[in-house]
């Protein structure tokens, strides 16, 4: 592979330092309006959970426990082997960022065909919003089910976000666009696919693991 | 930048802690708790994405300002939940 050579410092910068730091201010005030993107969401939730707790319990337990936790934690390990391609390209190993990109991505791709798999039952059970829900699934019910799909189907866009934006990775890493020195797209795209590992974190207790109260 | 660089049994020891505490959310919900099951679910959820954000996302090693900006997000959530919220529980008090 050619090595291409370190694109030089952009006017705006007066150094390195300066343009890292730009970089982060930058990645984490993104992320900031991402986390009130979601906020949206979880409001709502904790509005109609605290508001209708039986008929949430109920919808939770229409849900795998089971499938929840395994993506839970193949999303956590996702966000290990993307943390260790960041450590990788900026010690110059670009086999190992490879590699790295290409694990977190079938994690990713595991992740996804997981929760298909979810949807899918969902879809038998006529537990869809916009498709007749059954006499049994109480309006309350149907809330639950609702915010399920909006939350989880917003979080799996920015997983496919994701996937396309370790495809566009691999291929400047192909092209030798990823060095020691030249690292930056790495570590963003980290911040942000660990940002979406967080939201899946306190969606798991949430959604799949409401009690049933006396 | 005075950038603290990452090691990996760093990262991999974080990853075992996290791998802990879904186990330990998973085995609380077998727990008699009730009512406090979310709460106690919350909290551990709170304590891995602190790990994450930490060590992942690498904030311990980031400028004072970067930890800021990410604070900031927080903040904002805060407002978002905490106004809202106090909007939704006094309605009653109105009659």
């Amino acid at each position: 592979m050619n090595t291409a050579p370190t694109p030089s410092l952009p006017a705006a910068y007066g150094d390195k330092r300066q343009r890292d730091l730009a970089n982060h201010l930058g990645m984490w005030t993104f992320i900031a309006t991402e986390v009130l993107f979601f906020g949206g969401l979880f409001l709502a939730y904790f509005i109609y959970r605290i508001t209708y707790p039986a008929a949430f319990a109920a919808g939770s337990h229409t849900l795998s426990f089971w499938r929840g936790t395994i993506n839970t934690a193949v999303l956590i390990t996702s966000s290990l082997t993307m943390a260790l391609g960041d450590v990788y390209i900026k010690r110059g190993n670009r086999a190992a960022l490879r590699n790295c990109v290409i694990a977190t991505a079938s994690l990713g791709i595991l992740f996804l065909a997981i929760k298909a798999s979810e949807y899918h039952e969902m879809y038998a059970k006529h537990l869809v919003p916009g498709l007749p829900f059954d006499s049994w699934v109480s309006p309350p019910m149907q809330l639950f089910v609702f915010l399920y799909f909006a939350m989880t189907g917003l979080h799996a866009a920015h997983m496919l976000i994701g996937l396309g934006l370790m495809a566009w990775l691999l291929r400047l890493n192909q092209h030798g666009r990823l060095t020691a020195a030249q690292h930056a797209p790495v570590e963003m795209f980290g911040l942000y696919w660990h940002f979406v590992d967080c939201v899946w974190v306190f969606l798991y207790p949430l959604l799949y693991l409401i009690p049933v109260l006396k | 930048m005075t950038e603290r660089t990452q090691s990996i049994p760093r990262l991999v020891a974080v990853y075992l802690a996290l791998l802990c505490l879904l186990t330990l959310t998973a085995v609380s919900t077998a727990l008699p708790v009730g009512w406090w099951a979310t709460p106690i679910s919350l909290v551990i959820a709170f304590a891995k994405a602190f790990l994450i954000a930490n060590f992942f996302m690498n904030l311990r090693g980031q400028p004072g300002i970067v930890r800021v900006f990410a604070a900031a997000g927080l903040f904002w959530l805060l407002i978002l939940l905490v106004l809202s919220a106090s909007d939704f529980f006094t309605r009653a008090w109105l009659g």
